[in-house]
């Protein structure tokens, strides 16, 4: 069966909800069937209003969204076959687990012993077997959370979405539940569409995350290259940790860039510049940055060690450099780790292609 | 497995239980202080009338008290087909003649008669024959006394005398249900055309019921507006329900009676929409659709807001998880939503019901003849015969009622399933 790359199609759609903000501008993506994406923003970035539109509950106010070729706008979310998880995990709190899950299967008149099979192996999906006949209030959050998932899953829906799922519950329960919506996801091939503001999630779980600000995606592509490979300063910005440098372009060729900066000159790779003269705000990861790198490196600096913190498998230093005393840099601990005190003085060195020269804040 | 056995010390080793018991008491002793004026209060103006009213209504001590020989002596009378014997007829002389002395004879005529009708005249007769001193003590009173009216003869009425004889008597509650003890001691039934009392029972229940009914299916569709309006107009529509709660009950039933009188706005717009003619205006009022109306309209916001607090707490993600499931709008409300209100359902229903049983003022305004309710026969003992012990009786059958329909309710429903908020 040959995968449908436009299983799920947003066609130029706008929406506002007063008529005087848009709050999704202009919206082309395009999803994959059996993708897992994830819809990352901060809040009010309209990531929760595109979900929404897909599942049928806002209408969009100009453009069109299709699935599987049809357009659905006029679709009630009833008739879509569309599963959803809520934040809040909208499980009703008036029926058994087993009701739950057989509400679906029900309002769509399946048999009494298909609906027991299929509740059966909904539940053993996420390891619930023999919690049928309990009521929601009775269960943990972290299994209120499966119920939810294996209730949107029960009726087999070709795109499953996914509003905040996690957000309620703590951090070591959010972890693992992490990797089990991954695994149910590539154990039955369902098109997930989710939403969230944690970036380690998205980066956990996710085939392509589409990063949303001000009501438009600002990148769209797989995990790593989302973290390694940031096209401009909001992403590099909201996608991990990250030291910025503001300039101005003084030279450029086809991957090295100069540029000046307050009182010196550093290398960078131009992503988002293209000539002399134009303001850039150069992004550089914590982590590749090194201490007195081995081999050679074409941006080497000194910096004065202003702060050391440990946090347990790695140790970040916050450094005076460049005139900036905001360099973070991440040292992994280990046996032959370097004495590293503060107000000592060390030399920095990273690639230029590491650093990326993106559009100015 | 020791724990459970053996008592558990503290440090210094007093037993765990007496310490907790020192520990908790000043604060047990400072949570009674706080209740205790509001159950002073209670007991004062709630439990202790009630006590009072049921006192009233079953107390028939006057002629106990008027006769105590006679009744001493009646204890001995052992063939109630004959007349009583000596003793008796002496002990009710002896007493006729302290309430004589007393004057009070008279209102023991009157009860009398209230228990068979006839004896007002002889015991006057025998009241003249006393003051005349005509009755000679030395000899047998009972002869004498047959002597004085042929009544005496009669032994129904030395029944009737007995009858009164328990200080305590059923028959006001009996009146309330339209029956009485009849003469050999049986309940009876009062004749058809003077039972007025079963009629107003059963449409004080059945105004009662139908006002909860029109207040739901009303009350139902503005708490879920209200409950999932934005915040300004839901304020606003708030003030619009909780509006008739600042209006005294008395102004908001005179402004019905302008509002449905046969010159009223209501019937002049139906004559002005053409609806009715002039000479055929439909009389709103002094009947049973004044007070549905009225009634409806006065209890509507005790529908509402219990409803409304339960429909608040109802996420509105079920609504949209009901549908995302496959259910269809009605479904999803139906099976989703409406379940989910029914604490709220159940409070609010009780709520009303049990005000409308015992609804007073509005049915006697805009009531007339035809929709008076339990309440408005109450009041009229209360103030226009002074029976107040038939009054209190009725009061205490309106209270039972009331808990009854509790108990109902709990049985099936719960009662820890009422949510007011």
């Amino acid at each position: 069966m040959s995968k449908n790359p436009e299983f799920v199609k947003f066609d130029k759609v706008d929406k506002s909800y007063d008529g005087k903000v848009l709050v999704v501008k202009d919206l082309q993506l395009d999803i994959a069937e059996g993708e897992f994406i994830t819809m990352l923003g901060p809040s009010g970035s309209g990531k929760t209003t595109c979900l929404m539109m897909l599942a049928g509950f806002e209408t969009p106010t100009h453009g069109e969204i299709l699935l599987d070729g049809n357009i659905i706008s006029n679709i009630p979310p009833h008739k879509r076959g569309i599963g959803m998880v809520f934040q809040n995990y909208a499980l009703f709190p008036h029926m058994t687990v087993y009701e739950n899950l057989a509400f679906p299967l029900r309002v769509r008149k399946v048999e009494k012993d298909e609906i027991d099979k299929k509740v059966d192996k909904a539940l053993s999906m996420v390891s619930l077997n023999g919690f049928e006949t309990r009521m929601p209030a009775q269960l943990s959050g972290g299994q209120q959370q499966r119920v939810a998932v294996a209730r949107a899953l029960v009726f087999d829906p070709a795109v499953v979405l996914m509003d905040e799922p996690l957000g309620a519950l703590d951090k070591n329960l959010r972890e693992s539940m992490q990797y089990e919506i991954k695994h149910i996801h590539e154990s039955i091939g369902v098109t997930v569409v989710y939403v969230t503001h944690d970036q380690s999630e998205a980066l956990t779980m996710s085939n392509r995350i589409a990063v949303f600000n001000d009501g438009k995606v600002q990148q769209l592509s797989n995990p790593s290259e989302l973290y390694e490979k940031p096209v401009n300063s909001f992403v590099a910005e909201f996608i991990g940790e990250n030291n910025t440098f503001n300039g101005e372009i003084v030279d450029i060729d086809k991957d090295k860039c100069k540029v000046k900066l307050a009182n010196s000159e550093i290398l960078a790779n131009p992503i988002s510049v293209k000539s002399k003269g134009e303001k850039t705000t150069v992004s550089l990861r914590p982590e590749r940055a090194l201490i007195n790198p081995s081999e050679k490196m074409d941006n080497m600096f000194s910096g004065k060690i202003e702060e050391v913190i440990y946090h347990g498998d790695h140790t970040r230093v916050r450094l005076n450099l460049l005139g900036s005393s905001e360099f973070i840099l991440k040292v992994p601990n280990s046996t032959s780790n370097l004495e590293l005190k503060v107000s000592q003085d060390i030399n920095i060195g990273w690639n230029s292609v590491d650093a990326r020269a993106l559009d100015p804040k | 497995m020791s724990s459970e056995t053996k008592q558990i010390l503290t440090t210094d080793g007093i037993p765990l239980e007496v310490s907790l018991k020192k520990a908790e008491k000043k604060n047990k002793i400072k949570a009674f202080l706080l209740v205790a004026p509001l159950l002073l209060f209670l007991v004062i103006t709630y439990i202790f009338p009630i006590g009072d009213m049921f006192m009233r209504s079953v107390d028939d001590r006057m002629v106990t008290n008027m006769l105590p020989k006679t009744f001493k002596a009646m204890e001995k009378w052992e063939n109630l087909e004959e007349l009583p014997p000596e003793e008796v007829y002496r002990g009710f002389y002896e007493d006729y003649k302290v309430l004589v002395e007393k004057q009070e004879h008279g209102k023991l005529g009157q009860r009398l008669n209230k228990e068979k009708n006839g004896f007002n005249t002889i015991t006057k007769r025998l009241f003249r024959q006393i003051k005349r001193n005509k009755i000679d003590e030395s000899i047998s009173i009972k002869e004498q006394i047959n002597k004085i009216h042929k009544r005496w003869r009669n032994v129904e009425f030395w029944l009737a005398i007995k009858r009164t004889a328990p200080p305590y008597t059923m028959a006001k509650y009996l009146k309330g249900m339209d029956m009485y003890v009849a003469s050999d001691g049986s309940i009876a039934q009062v004749d058809e055309d003077r039972r007025i009392h079963r009629i107003l029972w059963l449409r004080t229940l059945e105004i009662a019921f139908f006002v909860t009914l029109f207040s739901f299916f009303m009350g139902y569709p503005i708490a879920h507006l209200l409950a999932t309006l934005p915040m300004k107009y839901s304020n606003l529509l708030m003030i619009c329900v909780l509006l008739p709660f600042w209006t005294s009950l008395l102004v908001r039933t005179a402004s019905w009676m302008i509002l449905l009188q046969q010159q009223g706005v209501v019937n002049d717009f139906f004559v002005m929409i053409g609806l009715v003619g002039d000479d055929n205006r439909p009389e709103m009022m002094y009947n049973k659709v004044g007070t549905y109306v009225a009634m409806t309209q006065i209890l509507l916001p005790f529908m509402v807001l219990p409803l409304y607090s339960v429909m608040k707490t109802i996420s509105p993600s079920l609504m949209r998880a009901g549908k995302s499931l496959g259910g269809t709008p009605f479904v999803a409300f139906w099976k989703v939503y409406f379940p989910l209100t029914i604490p709220g359902i159940g409070a609010g229903c009780l709520l009303v019901f049990i005000l409308a049983i015992g609804y007073y003022i509005t049915p006697a305004l805009v009531g007339g003849a035809s929709g008076t309710l339990i309440s408005n026969q109450i009041a009229f003992h209360m103030k226009t015969t002074l029976d107040w012990s038939f009054a209190s009786a009725m009061g205490l059958m309106l209270l039972t009622g009331v808990l009854v329909i509790y108990w109902i309710y709990n049985k099936l429903v719960g009662v820890d399933n009422i949510k007011l908020g």
